[in-house]
Formats: structure tokens, C-alpha cells, sequence
């Protein structure tokens, strides 16, 4: 990993203005923010948050139940956001934090109403047009009491980006038997240097599932979500799918502390090295009993590359009960044999074995997603093998 | 159907095979026995053609075509279909979607392939995870139902299962064997084996238990490396009952 100069990128002066329709956008920037999750049609979406370089385009929902708002506007509207905004993520951790602290551009606010179920999920983009822009955003979802929602946000830079920062902090508030499922689609350029910050909380019988699919090449990209459950039953789970070309350097973990009794921790991730460098880890403490953890970082390098898992367990107390299971390593010649004896040539079964390994059925996206998803894997898959 | 002529083979430095020659008609069961380490799946695992058995002389022949140097691939779309002792799990890969990719671009209909095999739960999961010895032989007969092939080896069908499966396991292979055609009224037995695809077998056992089920016409004992003793396979198992393969010890000399 090299030090980033944030002095080599432009974090002021870049916005677009309001952009009502989300099919006036321009083809190409389009093509980028589908790869990424983003239904310009908005059909079947709860409402859409969309952020060009510095500013907001798009910001609207379309569910009653959910609000859906520019940081701005919320911090404005909710007098700063007191014991929400800046208590999950340390502002002074590092210079990153400091910098959307110092310069915030935006962001997403998305708040349930209690009870509300939100049938469709919100979708939001956070996009990087300019050249050697940096941008700041800062996301804050609460998910109230009893409440639920599934929030996909794409991440994505122009095509042909030759360089570009972003720096997004989220912060997470899972309320009492309330639910959050946060996709996060990555979809960068060898250039985009990124530093997302993450924490949230999750109270009594809350559930938060994080999906992280990252599978186009990044310069630079360090993220470290953070969960803490807080109340009694509460749980989190987060997968993660990685591709890591020549050139790619990831440094991508999670962590979750189980703070209260009954709760259950899972992390679960797919890594593939196909020339660049993966640091695989997680985290899961168990401060309270009855607790249970689990951690499962799985790499296959195919094509050259790095891959460095760093499953870490902590137990503080009697009776926790946590486990890891980490394996680095290659496609089985016996299972390629095994479909090759049903007819599948050595790509078919390859592919077939690869699919299966990288397992985004786990996600429960929707089936548009899930085939995006799918075409840009079967694209990586030429630098694969 | 298939044809193997002096064919030797090789693990690492040691010949497992010498001088195979064997010829299975159409429409012919032929059950294999002999001892553990005889090389009985040594010769299943050659005819498929995985990449641990180098040929050192001889060849095979399947239907007319000469296979002795083909890929594992090329074998099964030919026509050559085999159930697996241990097949390995593939995490993230569902029994649904690979049934579906064994019958290639033809039709098929999963759900009621899998209800033959009483495999209907087992569609969503992972292919072979956690399956009991019963489960992977209905899941291996799942997936060769849906292939279709004319040539089956099957690498001990009663391994691991217990006998309720047995019988279930047995008939499904009797069916397979079949060409997937029931005796029925208004038509010869005759007239349907002209209709029906030919389908041949070759079976490897131990204890005989699928004797009980298949139409098995002739059988012979691997020993060493060395086939011997071709008889009906009843009377080879009564005799290796009685006598264990000593006989064929002394017969090989």
C-alpha cells in the first residue's frame, strides 16, 4: 500500500446540478452505474440518492415510510444529527476521516419510520466524473424500531477515470428487531484510490447483513467496517466478494463486536488474486455469553497475485463460542475432473467452480443485480485463468 | 459398444494394468470383481480418461472411435457416463444447476429426474455437501439419469448404502441400464429393444448386492493387474464367497 497524496486531488468545484430524470444521464456514466446496481428506470426501487463528484443530482423517495435526504439537508433538518452523526466513525482517526469532516460534499441520509417494512430496496450511487476529483461523503442510515430495509449503493468512477479519490464515512443505526441488508457494489478504475470509513450499531434482536462485491480492478482501496451488537439477540453477517486483477491492491475486512448476550456474528469471504494483492480479514470479539461467532475467509489465487488472510478471534469471557476457517489456494483438479466427466469442458468447468466459490446466491439480490453481477464476473474471468 | 485392447497402464512409476483386453457388446452388463488395489478403478478411471493414468500401450475404443488419447470431456459427450465412489463438494454449486448441465442443450426435467432418486430436497444444496453414502449414489444416478449415456461404469453402487437405499439404488440402476424403458403390454420385448437407445454397463463390486437387481450377463475377476476367470457373475461371487480370490492366484500362475 503507498501513501496517498490527497494534495493531488481536487476536492471543490465540481457539480452537475439537479438531474430530475435519471435516464438524461449521460450513456456512458449510465452504462457505469448499472454495472453497480443503479436502475435508472427506478422501477422496483424504494427511492434513489445520487451524488456526481461534490454535489447531489438526485435525491427522492418513492415508498412512503422512508426518508431519503442529502446529509445536508438531514444535518439542517435535525439540528445536526446529535447522537448519530460522528458516533460511530472517529473523526480524528486519520487524515480521511478528517477530510469529510473538514469538507463534507455530500451523502445519503436514509431513515425508516418505525414499523415501516420496505418492500423495495433504496438505491444510491456516488459517482466520480472529473478527472483527479476527491470527494467526501458522509452516509447515516437509521433503520428505526421494528422497521426494515435494503439499501444498495454503487460506487463507481467515468469510464477512462484517469484518476480519482473517494473518501465516504457510513454510519449504521439498526433499531430493536429492526433490519438492515446494505449491499455495496464497488466498481472503480485502476486509478480510484478509496477510503471508506464505516461503524454503525445494532440494538436488541436487530439483524444487519452486509453484502460487499467488488469485482473490477482499484488502485488503492482500505475498508474495515466496524459493527458492534449491542442488544440482546442481535445479528450481523456480513459476505464478501473480491477480485483483485493485476494492479489491485485491497485491503478489505470487517469486524464485529458481540457485546450482549444471544448474539450471532458471521463473517464470510471470497477472495480471487488474479495478479493483484487481496488482504483478507476479520474480526470477531465476544465480550458477552451466550455469544457465538463465526469467520470463514476463503482465497484462490489464479493467475498470479497476493493473498493475505488475517482471521483474528477474541474471546474476553467464559463460555463465547467463536471459530474461524481460513484457506488460501487453488481450484481442485479432482472437482475440474469431476465436471469434466459430465460433459463440461476444462473453461466450462472452471468457470462453473469459480461461480460457485465466489456464491453471490448468498446475497438474496434482486435477479437484475444477481445477472450484472454475474456478466462482470464471467468478464474478469479472462484475466483468470 | 466398448472395446479395450492390451491396454497397460501407469500410476507414477508402477503399472497397474497389464495387458487389459475386454470387449462389451451392446446392450451388455458386465460386472467387474477383485480384490482392494487389483486396479478395478484404475480401469474405471482410465476409460473416463482422468489425468493420474497414463496409457502405456494398447488402446479403447468406444463406439467404432478410437478414445484411447481423448479428454475427459470428449468422453462424456461421446457417450460415457460414470458414478462416483467419492465425488468432491462444490460450495456455491446447487445439484439443480449441474443435473441441468449434464443434459448439455437437451431437455430435462429436474424435478421429476429428482423425485425418481427421492432427490427433490436435495436440488438447492451444495452438490455433494454433507451427503451420506446413499445420498451421493442417488445424486451420481441423478446426474447420469439426466447425461443419458450409453456406456455407465459404475465404481461400487452399494458402497456406504444402507439397505433401504439399496433397493431404490438398484432399481434406478436396472432403469438407467435399461435405457429407461419398462416392460409394458402391447409391445414385444423385442420390438422395444429395437426402439429403445443402446445402454451398456460396467459394474464394479464387492459384496454382489446389485446383482440382485441388474441383468448383469457376464462377469470376470481383475487380479493384479490381469483379468481372469470370465463366468456368469453369480457363480464368480459364489465362488470368491467360498473360496476368497486365492483361486484366482492360483489360476493366474
Amino acid at each position: 500500500m503507498e501513501k496517498i497524496n490527497l494534495g493531488a486531488f481536487r476536492f471543490s468545484g465540481s457539480t452537475l446540478g439537479e438531474i430530475p430524470d435519471l435516464r438524461q444521464l449521460d450513456p456512458a456514466d449510465k452504462a457505469e452505474m448499472l454495472m453497480s446496481g443503479v436502475d435508472v428506470e427506478e422501477r422496483d426501487r424504494a427511492g434513489t440518492y445520487l451524488q456526481v463528484d461534490h454535489g447531489r443530482v438526485h435525491c427522492k423517495s418513492l415508498q412512503k415510510g422512508v426518508e431519503i435526504l442529502d446529509i445536508k439537508e438531514a444535518l439542517a433538518k435535525y439540528d445536526g444529527l446529535p447522537g448519530y452523526f460522528w458516533t460511530q466513525v472517529d473523526k480524528d482517526k486519520d487524515e480521511f476521516t478528517r477530510s469529510a469532516a473538514e469538507n463534507l460534499h455530500g451523502g445519503y441520509f436514509v431513515r425508516t419510520e418505525k414499523g415501516a417494512k420496505i418492500t423495495e430496496p433504496v438505491q444510491s450511487c456516488l459517482f466520480l466524473k472529473g478527472d483527479m476529483i476527491g470527494q467526501n461523503v458522509h452516509n447515516v442510515v437509521i433503520v428505526e424500531d421494528d422497521s426494515e430495509l435494503h439499501i444498495i449503493t454503487g460506487c463507481s468512477v467515468a469510464h477512462g477515470s484517469k484518476g480519482a479519490a473517494h473518501l465516504g464515512i457510513s454510519e449504521f443505526f439498526v433499531g430493536k428487531n429492526a433490519k438492515l441488508t446494505f449491499t455495496m457494489i464497488h466498481n472503480w478504475a485502476d486509478s480510484t484510490v478509496v477510503r471508506p470509513r464505516t461503524g454503525g450499531v445494532v440494538d436488541e434482536g436487530g439483524v444487519f447483513i452486509n453484502n460487499y462485491v467488488l469485482l473490477k480492478p482499484v488502485k488503492d482501496l482500505q475498508s474495515y467496517p466496524a459493527i458492534r451488537l449491542n442488544g440482546r439477540g442481535a445479528v450481523a453477517r456480513f459476505n464478501s466478494v473480491i477480485v483483485a486483477p493485476k494492479g489491485s491492491y485491497v485491503d478489505s475486512g470487517s469486524r464485529i463486536e458481540l457485546n450482549a448476550p444471544d448474539t450471532r456474528g458471521e463473517i464470510i469471504s471470497r477472495t480471487i488474486a488474479s495478479g493483484g494483492t487481496i488482504v483478507a480479514r476479520g474480526f470477531i470479539g465476544g465480550n458477552s455469553v451466550p455469544a457465538k461467532g463465526h469467520l470463514e475467509c476463503k482465497g484462490l489465487i489464479l493467475g498470479g497475485g497476493v493473498i493475505h488472510a488475517i482471521p483474528e478471534l477474541r474471546g474476553a469471557m467464559d463460555g463465547v463460542e467463536l471459530s474461524h476457517e481460513a484457506a488460501v489456494g487453488k481450484i481442485a483438479q479432482e472437482e475440474i475432473e469431476y465436471l469434466m466427466a459430465r460433459g463440461l469442458d476444462e473453461g466450462e468447468a472452471t468457470s462453473t467452480i469459480v461461480r460457485g466459490f465466489l456464491n453471490v446466491d448468498i446475497m438474496g439480490l434482486p435477479q437484475e443485480l444477481k445477472d450484472v453481477i454475474e456478466k462482470t464476473i464471467s468478464e474478469s474471468e479472462k484475466d483468470m485463468f | 459398444m466398448l472395446r479395450i485392447e492390451n491396454l497397460h497402464v501407469k500410476i507414477g512409476d508402477r503399472e497397474v494394468l497389464s495387458g487389459i483386453n475386454l470387449h462389451i457388446t451392446e446392450n451388455e452388463t458386465f460386472i467387474l470383481f477383485g480384490p482392494n488395489g487389483s486396479g478395478k478403478t484404475t480401469l474405471l478411471m482410465t476409460l473416463m480418461g482422468f489425468g493420474n493414468y497414463e496409457i502405456t500401450k494398447g488402446r479403447i475404443l468406444f463406439r467404432g472411435q478410437d478414445i484411447t488419447h481423448a479428454s475427459i470431456y470428449e468422453r462424456a459427450r461421446l457417450g460415457i457416463g460414470m458414478s462416483f465412489q467419492r465425488p468432491p463438494t462444490i460450495h456455491g454449486l446447487k445439484t439443480r444447476h449441474l443435473v441441468k448441465m449434464c443434459a448439455r442443450d437437451g431437455e430435462v426435467d429436474v424435478e421429476a429426474l429428482a423425485r425418481k432418486v427421492n432427490m427433490d430436497t436435495f436440488l438447492d444444496r451444495d452438490i455433494n455437501a454433507g451427503f451420506s453414502g446413499g445420498e451421493i449414489k442417488r445424486s451420481e444416478l441423478l446426474q447420469l439419469m439426466a447425461q443419458k449415456p450409453y456406456m455407465l461404469l459404475f465404481d461400487e453402487p452399494e458402497s456406504g448404502v444402507d439397505l433401504e437405499n439399496m433397493k431404490l439404488i438398484g432399481s434406478t440402476v436396472r432403469d438407467v441400464l435399461s435405457g429407461g424403458i419398462d416392460p409394458k403390454s402391447g409391445s414385444s420385448m423385442k420390438e422395444q429393444r429395437v426402439r429403445k437407445r443402446p445402454v451398456s454397463g460396467l459394474i464394479i463390486t464387492h459384496t454382489g448386492y446389485i446383482l440382485e437387481y441388474v441383468n448383469a450377463d457376464r462377469g470376470q475377476v481383475l487380479y493384479n493387474g490381469h483379468l481372469c476367470c470370465e463366468a456368469n457373475p453369480r457363480d464368480i461371487l459364489d465362488h470368491i464367497g467360498q473360496y476368497g480370490y486365492q483361486e484366482c492366484v492360483r489360476c493366474l500362475q
